[in-house]
C-alpha cells in the first residue's frame, strides 16, 4: 500500500500538468459511471412498479447494489470471440461507441459557465460527437461475422443517420433564438422575468417534442429499439458480445440516454434556471434561494424527469415497425422541422422572442 | 518546441499515415476506417489553427454522415478487390507523376502566399469574435448570393439524384404505411353486443365446499 502511495506521489510531482488533466478527466466520468449504475437500478425498479412487481430488492438496501453485482459478474465473464470474426475491430467497436459518448460530456454545463470546456462551438461539438457513436454499432455488427448482428447494425445506422437530421434542425432552431452555439449562453438566453414562459419550449414546442423523440430514436431505445429487436433479430448488433465488451456497450447506451436527458432541459427547459424566475425576489438562505434564483438542483430535477420518461416510454409503448420508424423520421419530423426553422427565423427577425430578457 | 507544435506534428503524422493506409490495406472496410481516421486527424489540425467551425463541420459531415454511408455500402457489397488491384503497379508511374505535380503546385501556392509579407492578421481575431460567428457574418452578408446559389445547386442535385435512382419495379407488393397509420379501430374490429352467458349451476360438485 505504501509503495502505491509513494508511486502516486512520484507521478503527481513529476507530471503535475498531466495528473491535473487526468484528474479533470476523471471528475465527470466517475459520477457519470455511478449515475449510469443508479439509472439502471431506477429503470428496473420503475418498470417493476409499472408491471406490479417489486423490481430488484435483494442485493443491498432496496436492491441498490444489484447493478454493481451485475457489472462485476459481466467483467469477470469470459469474452467469447465468434469464429472468423475480425478480433481487432470486434474489440475496437465498443470503445469506438464509448469514447465519443464520454467526450460529449466535456461541454455540458451544470451552472453558469460551469463546464469542463466552455467551448464556443459547444452545440456543434455535441452533434459531431453523437454522430460518431454510430460507428461502434456498425463495426460491432460487421466484425461479429453474424447475420443478426449485421442486420441490427444496418438498421441502427440508417435510423441514427435519419434521425440526426431532424435532431440537427431542432438544434438549429434553438441556436437561431439563442444566437449562440455555447451551451451556457443558450441557457442564459432563456433567463427572464416571465418564469418558465421565458424558456424555449414555448416558441419551439414542436421542436422540443421532436428533439426528445429523436433523442430516444438516436439512443436506440424502446419504442425505437429495432436495432436490438429481440423478437426479430435476437439482440441485434451486440448478439455476439459477452463479458466486458458487452458491459461497455451497455454503459454507452445509458450514458447517451443521460446525455440526451441533460440536453433536453439545457436547450428547451432553461437548464439550471428556476421555473419561477422573476416572480419571487427574496433572500432567505442559500439552501432555499435556489428554488427561485435557479441552480444545479433544478437542472438535475429536470434531468431526472427526462431520464424517467425514457423508462416510462419503454414500459408503455410497443415497438415501432421498422418502415414506420423511417416514415416518421423522413416524412413527418423532417418537414415539420424545416418549417419550424423558418418560423424560428421569423420569431427572431421580428423580435417576437427576445433572448435573455 | 511548444505543446501546440508537438500536437500539430502528431496529428499531421497520423493524417499522412492513415492516408497511406487507405490505399495500401487489403480490406476495403479497413481502408474506409483509415479514411475516417484521416478526416478526424485533419479536423484536429484545423482545430489547432483556430478554425473550429471547419474542423467540427468536417467531423460532422464527413465522419458522421458520409463515411457512415460509405462503410454501409462497403459492408453490404462485400467487395473483391483483387481484380481492382491488378493494375496497381502499371498505374503507379502515372500516379506518382500526378502526385508530384500536385505537390509542386501546392508548394508553389504556399511560396507565392508567403512572399506577400507581412501576413494579414486573422480576420476573426481582428474582428474580436469567434471563428464561427465571423464565418456566419461573412457568409450571410458579404457572400449571401454565392451561398444561396450553392444551396440551390445542392438542392437540385439532391432532387436529381432521387429520380435517377427511382425505378418502378413491376410485380412487387408494397404496403402503404400512411394508410396503415391512419387506420381506426372500427375498421378492424367489430364489437357485438350480446347478453352474458351464465353457465348452468353444476349439480355434481357436491364434494367441494365454497368459501
Amino acid at each position: 500500500m505504501d509503495s502505491i502511495i509513494a508511486a502516486f506521489h512520484w507521478f503527481v510531482s513529476t507530471f503535475p500538468t498531466l495528473s491535473m488533466a487526468l484528474g479533470l478527466l476523471l471528475l465527470p466520468l466517475v459520477p457519470l459511471i455511478i449515475g449510469v449504475a443508479m439509472y439502471v437500478w431506477w429503470e428496473r425498479k420503475v418498470i417493476g412498479w409499472m408491471h406490479v412487481r417489486m423490481g430488484p430488492n435483494k442485493v443491498g438496501p432496496f436492491g441498490l447494489a444489484q447493478t454493481f453485482a451485475d457489472v462485476f459478474k459481466l467483467l469477470l465473464k469470459e469474452v467469447v470471440y465468434p469464429a472468423n470474426s475480425n478480433k481487432t475491430l470486434f474489440l475496437l467497436a465498443p470503445l469506438w461507441a464509448l469514447i465519443p459518448s464520454f467526450a460529449a460530456w466535456a461541454v455540458i454545463p451544470i451552472g453558469p459557465n460551469v463546464a469542463w470546456s466552455n467551448a464556443n462551438a459547444g452545440l456543434l461539438f455535441l452533434l459531431a460527437m453523437t454522430s460518431m457513436g454510430v460507428y461502434g454499432i456498425i463495426l460491432a455488427g460487421w466484425a461479429s461475422n453474424s447475420r443478426y448482428a449485421m442486420l441490427g447494425a444496418m438498421r441502427s445506422a440508417a435510423q441514427v443517420v435519419s434521425y440526426e437530421i431532424a435532431m440537427g434542425f431542432s438544434l438549429v432552431s434553438v441556436l437561431i433564438l439563442a444566437g449562440s452555439l455555447n451551451l451556457s449562453d443558450i441557457v442564459q438566453a432563456q433567463a427572464g422575468g416571465k418564469g418558465l414562459f421565458d424558456w424555449f419550449w414555448l416558441p419551439l414546442l414542436p421542436m422540443f417534442v421532436i428533439y426528445f423523440v429523436s433523442g430516444v430514436a438516436e439512443t436506440n431505445r424502446a419504442p425505437f429499439d429495432v436495432a436490438e429487436g429481440e423478437s426479430e433479430i435476437v439482440a441485434g448488433f451486440h448478439v455476439e458480445y459477452s463479458g466486458a465488451p458487452f458491459a461497455v456497450f451497455f454503459l454507452t447506451e445509458y450514458a447517451n440516454m443521460i446525455l440526451v436527458s441533460f440536453l433536453a432541459p439545457i436547450l428547451f427547459l432553461g437548464g439550471w434556471l428556476s421555473p419561477i424566475q422573476g416572480w419571487v425576489h427574496a433572500d432567505v438562505a442559500w439552501y432555499v434561494d435556489w428554488i427561485w434564483k435557479g441552480g444545479w438542483p433544478w437542472l438535475f430535477l429536470k434531468v431526472f424527469f427526462f431520464a424517467t420518461a425514457y423508462v416510462w416510454f419503454r414500459a408503455s409503448f410497443p415497438r415501432y415497425r421498422y418502415d414506420q420508424i423511417m416514415r416518421l423520421g423522413w416524412k413527418v419530423f423532417i418537414p415539420i422541422t424545416i418549417v419550424w426553422v423558418f418560423v424560428a427565423g421569423c420569431m427572431k427577425y421580428f423580435g417576437w422572442v427576445t433572448a435573455g430578457a | 518546441m511548444s505543446f501546440q507544435l508537438i500536437c500539430f506534428y502528431a496529428f499531421a503524422a497520423i493524417t499522412v499515415g492513415a492516408a497511406l493506409a487507405v490505399i495500401s490495406v487489403r480490406s476495403p472496410v479497413h481502408a474506409a476506417l483509415c479514411l475516417v481516421l484521416t478526416f478526424f486527424s485533419t479536423a484536429c489540425t484545423w482545430l489547432l489553427a483556430d478554425a473550429e467551425f471547419l474542423a467540427i463541420a468536417l467531423v460532422l459531415v464527413y465522419v458522421g454522415a458520409v463515411m457512415v454511408l460509405f462503410l454501409f455500402v462497403v459492408m453490404m457489397l462485400d467487395l473483391d478487390l483483387d481484380p481492382l488491384r491488378e493494375g496497381f503497379v502499371r498505374a503507379l508511374p502515372v500516379g506518382i507523376v500526378v502526385a508530384v505535380v500536385m505537390l509542386v503546385e501546392m508548394l508553389g501556392l504556399i511560396g507565392v502566399r508567403s512572399m506577400q509579407l507581412p501576413a494579414p492578421p486573422e480576420p476573426a481575431a481582428a474582428a474580436g469574435m469567434s471563428n464561427t460567428s465571423w464565418l456566419a457574418n461573412a457568409l450571410f452578408s458579404q457572400f449571401l448570393l454565392p451561398f444561396e446559389v450553392a444551396a440551390l445547386i445542392l438542392t437540385v442535385a439532391i432532387v436529381a439524384a432521387i429520380p435517377l435512382t427511382l425505378r418502378r419495379r413491376t410485380g412487387t407488393r408494397t404496403q402503404n404505411p400512411g394508410r396503415q397509420v391512419m387506420v381506426q379501430a372500427r375498421d378492424r374490429v367489430r364489437i357485438v353486443k350480446m347478453a352474458a352467458e351464465k353457465p348452468a349451476p353444476a349439480a355434481d360438485k357436491t364434494g367441494e365446499t365454497t368459501p
